[in-house]
């Protein structure tokens, strides 16, 4: 047991640490063009020194990062306040899938443009009628010639308004059984039949897109994985890079409760019993979600396959960020209500947190059924 | 980074599950309990092994290893709810080992790691420890809080039994004679950080079977048509139980890390450790007794010696409140306002 870096891992973070101080791009700029082309800078710059890749193999353009590389990519950022690269969905999933499942064609014709951030991609997965149960997805596809014709409609669809191409599963059998129905595509947005339309949050802002497709035409080519392997193909989508998201989301909450506890001490309440109380048993669950990352990392390099501890961390992360946030609000009482206070946008925004990446309750079932064995509900 | 066990540290937790299986099974577990004794063929089993002087140095009859082998021993002991003096007589050694001068340590340690002089420690608080575990078969008993420790031998208090919940384990209330004992010669910190880390390592096991009794009670019982294990007001439960239990775990590994490696470290995570085992212990197997349901709730069922273990160890060496103020105090929230 050694929860220390290797020299070799430390090399690693130094150098990104070292890299990250001189290079950070600051503050993001305020409105939505600005902000998008701040991030699109940000991932060129990340880009050239190969970190946009980081997990991919270097034969296409990554860096072939262990897990804890990984881990440690996540951490540094978290760490630093670096603003995320602008094609995150590309890196982390579109990529991942199309080195995993693409033929070699779409290998040469997809890779290069995301990690350089040339062609931005979204995820048309969840519908309005199928949130946690996404293999009744509605949305169609109908071979026509040598293409597919597609209508439907997707949901919490982030960067839909910048993106050239949509990871798209729709149905393409629909007698078969739901899961086994489905394909996954790689839909070109850039075409009248997909309107996006903003979906505005209970923040006020519009992180997220609806897209309503109306017969939008799709290139045989352009399946991955094979028609009817679409559920395969998307479960190994989400599966993929969970790696460094535990290890970055225990040390962005750790920055948080650094700032709740420079709020108590502002508002003269870090002497109260209660308040210490709660920030601690806070950091206690922020320090269990971070050690429960690195355990389940190692489980992975060791066996190769994650250990029960692995599917904590996600559901951990919301419950300490959507704790977080309420203390500091009840903390500032009745001045912790107004909008124009940064902890009342992380309050609402944490909302989201049980629910988005799958709801607590999904993860609960994976934990149930796949880790504990229990019978299945359906 | 590799936080997992040495070859050498899952050799010793394969031994010591074994052993643990094949010598406590739930008949004799039951049967000591019941009749509140121990078998001391069963503890001179185990200091044979060299368990009891696991973490002593080799010059003083010990086996010289760490915190981490320490833990693996208790957590497999906890898994059955061994009816053992193990833990008193290893947080005694602790705090020779790590606060007591080098007299102290000369004369007490050889027959703490042999098990044949055993140890208790305990918290003193208001010149009284009120739960002592195996007080009163003690060769010397080291009573402690925050600020120091007294090393005593057992004519220098009045030791009274205390009829505790846990009847896997014997417990007595100790009170020192005025000016009775020796003062521990060094630091009482690292001890009682240590003694904190293999008391959650105990509930780390305890909880593990108090789990494991209800997942797979709810896989098997069935009601209305299907087991329960398929409804959600069940699954989640248990869902929540692997989330305490394996954050409990790996709180704890980084503390007895800690203790063996970083020790500017082992403050924070021996509060953490502790504080989130004690109500992980607690949480577990009274949320195990809901799923078990009415046969929970019986004599006949063994959950209940899990359960009344991991309610006692919540309280030893620290409460879980005890021990988040003194997180919070470590963590920049200025001066403590309680004891901690």
């Amino acid at each position: 047991m050694d929860l220390t870096l290797s020299p070799n891992e430390q090399a690693f973070r130094d150098e990104l640490r070292d890299w990250v101080a001189a290079n950070h791009p600051g503050e993001e700029p305020a409105g939505d063009e600005a902000a998008w082309a701040f991030r699109v800078a940000w991932q060129r710059q990340l880009h050239e020194q190969g970190y946009a890749g980081l997990s991919w193999p270097e034969q296409f353009g990554g860096r072939g990062a262990t897990l804890i590389e990984q881990a440690i990519f996540g951490e540094e950022m978290a760490r630093a306040k670096a603003p995320s690269p602008a094609n995150i969905l590309g890196l982390v999933m579109g990529g991942p899938v199309v080195i995993a499942h693409g033929t070699e064609e779409q290998k040469q014709r997809y890779l290069e443009p995301i990690l350089s951030a040339e062609e931005i991609w979204c995820q048309g997965f969840s519908e309005p009628e199928s949130g946690s149960d996404l293999a009744s997805l509605k949305t169609k596809a109908v071979k026509s010639g040598d293409e597919w014709v597609v209508t439907g409609q997707k949901v919490w669809t982030t960067f839909a308004h910048h993106a050239k191409w949509c990871m798209l599963v729709a149905r393409t059998d629909p007698d078969a059984p739901k899961h086994k129905g489905l394909t996954y595509f790689l839909m070109d947005m850039e075409q009248e039949a997909v309107q996006v339309r903003p979906l505005r949050q209970i923040t006020g802002e519009a992180e997220f897109n609806e897209l309503f497709i109306e017969e939008a035409r799709i290139p045989d080519e352009n399946v991955v994985g094979g028609v009817g392997n679409g559920w395969m193909v998307a479960i190994t989508t989400l599966m993929h890079e969970r790696a460094g998201l535990g290890a970055a989301a225990g040390a962005s909450v750790k920055i948080a409760l650094g700032q709740l506890i420079e709020l108590a001490r502002e508002r003269g309440v870090d002497d109260d019993p209660v308040v210490r109380q709660k920030i601690a048993a806070l950091l206690i669950e922020a320090e269990a979600l971070r050690l429960n990352s690195w355990r389940g990392l190692t489980q992975i390099m060791k066996t190769g396959i994650p250990g029960p501890e692995g599917s904590l961390p996600k559901l951990q992360w919301a419950n300490v960020n959507q704790g977080l946030t309420e203390l500091a609000v009840a903390i500032q009482g009745e001045e912790g209500l107004s909008r124009d206070s940064d902890w009342t946008y992380r309050f609402l925004r944490a909302r989201a947190n049980s629910i988005e990446g799958g709801t607590t309750e999904i993860l609960k079932n994976i934990i149930a059924e796949r880790v504990l064995q229990l019978p299945r509900l359906r | 980074m590799n936080f997992d066990f040495s070859d050498d540290q899952q050799a010793i937790k394969r031994t010591a599950h074994d052993l643990v299986a094949s010598r406590f099974k739930a008949d004799t577990v039951r049967e000591l309990a019941e009749a509140e004794r121990y078998d001391d063929s069963l503890w001179g089993e185990v200091a044979e092994l060299g368990w009891a002087g696991i973490f002593v140095s080799e010059d003083l009859g010990g086996q010289g290893l760490g915190m981490v082998e320490l833990a693996i021993l208790a957590e497999e002991l906890g898994y059955a709810a061994a009816p053992l003096p193990f833990l008193a007589n290893a947080a005694a050694g602790l705090a020779l080992e790590h606060a007591g001068g080098e007299a102290q340590r000369e004369r007490w340690l050889p027959g703490i790691a042999s098990g044949e002089t055993r140890g208790a420690a305990g918290m003193l608080r208001d010149g009284i420890a009120q739960l002592v575990p195996d007080a009163d078969s003690a060769g010397v008993i080291v009573l402690l809080d925050r600020d120091g420790g007294v090393v005593l031998e057992p004519s220098d208090c009045e030791i009274e039994p205390v009829p505790a919940i846990d009847q896997t384990r014997r417990y007595a209330r100790v009170t020192p004679r005025e000016g009775a004992g020796e003062p521990l010669g060094g630091d009482v910190a690292p001890a009682l950080d240590r003694i904190a880390t293999v008391v959650a390592a105990e509930i780390v096991g305890v909880s593990q079977r108090g789990m494991e009794m209800a997942v797979e009670y709810a896989r098997d019982r069935q009601q209305f048509g299907r087991p329960i294990g398929a409804y959600q007001a069940v699954s989640h439960r248990c869902a929540d139980m692997l989330r305490e239990v394996e954050s409990a775990r790996s709180t704890t590994y980084w503390s007895a890390w800690a203790a063996d490696a970083e020790p500017e470290t082992l403050p924070l995570a021996s509060a953490m450790a502790k504080a989130y085992a004690s109500d992980a212990g607690w949480n577990v197997t009274s949320s195990a007794l809901q799923v078990l349901g009415g046969i929970g709730f019986t004599w006949e069922h063994d959950l209940q010696f899990f359960l009344k273990r991991a309610k006692v160890d919540g309280a030893l060496f620290g409460s879980a409140g005890e021990h988040r103020e003194r997180v919070a105090a470590l963590s920049g929230l200025g001066a403590a306002v309680a004891a901690g």
